[in-house]
Parts: structure tokens; sequence; C-alpha cells
């Protein structure tokens, strides 16, 4: 069972940033290879987004992405409200058009 | 593990560093049409899901695709 408290916080989160990236690490220091790499990916677009580093509460996160979004592993990226993926499929997606698409941006 | 949740998958995985912990899982299912990546996704984490729990898998990376394509 998820902390209520803290569900509600990320919901909040989620809500507030159109693109949103639960990663370990920050974007300018990450400490995990899978969120280096959506960190890149994101840094080859023209888009602004919401980092969390779950680093520091990551099994209490872990619990409320789990009810949330049915996803346990980290980095996360949530577009307009919705789980997109982890690092596969940001990467997978960024290779097809379909993640500019889904971001809004022209590359 | 994958093929026996996901009757008529087809899957190859790449042990991808040699210790067998990290895991490079592509499955191609007939499960997947209609559903969104992230969906294709579920399926197959929720098919290996044990072997995390019990420490045997720590890494999976996972590409998925339609039977075919």
């Amino acid at each position: 069972m998820a902390d209520a408290a803290l569900k509600q916080q990320v919901e909040e989160l989620i809500a507030a940033n159109p693109v949103l990236l639960f990663m370990k690490g920050t974007p300018e220091m990450p400490r995990c290879g899978f969120s280096m790499r959506v960190v890149q990916v994101l840094g080859t677009m023209d888009v602004e987004y919401g980092a969390v580093d779950v680093l520091p509460a990551l099994q209490p996160l872990r619990e409320v992405t789990t009810e949330i979004s049915d996803w346990q592993t980290f980095p996360q990226l949530y577009v307009n409200g919705e789980l997109l993926g982890g690092a596969d499929i940001v990467e997978e997606m960024f290779d097809s058009g379909e993640l500019a698409e889904a971001l809004g941006v022209s590359l | 593990m994958i093929e026996a949740a996901l009757p008529g998958a087809v899957v190859e995985v790449v042990d991808e560093t040699g210790s067998g912990d990290h895991l490079r899982a592509t499955v191609a299912a007939p499960q997947f049409a209609g559903l969104s990546r992230i969906d294709q996704h579920r399926l197959v984490k929720a098919a290996v899901r044990e072997r995390f729990d019990d420490g045997a898998v720590h890494a999976l990376s996972v590409k998925t695709e339609l039977p075919g394509s």
C-alpha cells in the first residue's frame, strides 16, 4: 500500500507538468544509465520538462507508481498525465518519430 | 517464462553481461495487437516479475513487436 500523501503529491506533479521525468539523479547528473539515456533523448528535443530525483525515496515512490501506472522501474516519462514509458520505449519512440509527435514538437 | 504467459510469442533473450542477470528480450506476440507500447511492455514485465522478485534478474531491456513485422 503506497503512502497516501506521497501518492497525492506525485499525482499533483504529474498533473502540473505536461512533460515529467521520474529519474535516478538529476538531468545535470544522472545516476543511472537508463535515466541518462532518457535525459539525452529529451535534450535533443526542444521541450521543457520537469524532473524528479527518485533516489531519496526510491521504495515509497516505486509503490506509488505501481498503483498509479502499474510500472515499477525508473526512469518513467509522463506526457500529459500518462505514462509514456521507460528508457526502452522512449528511445524506440524517438527513433520512430512518435516521441516528437507525443511531445508536440518538430525535429 | 514469457512464452508460457503469452502463448504463441516468439522470444529472443540476450544475456548482455554474461552474468545472466542483465537481459535484453525481444518479444513478438499476437497478444500485442491493438495495444500501446506501454501495455505491451506491461504484459512482458508481468510475465517475468517473479524472476525480479526472487533476485535472479536485475535488469531487463524489452523490445516488443507484432509477429511477422
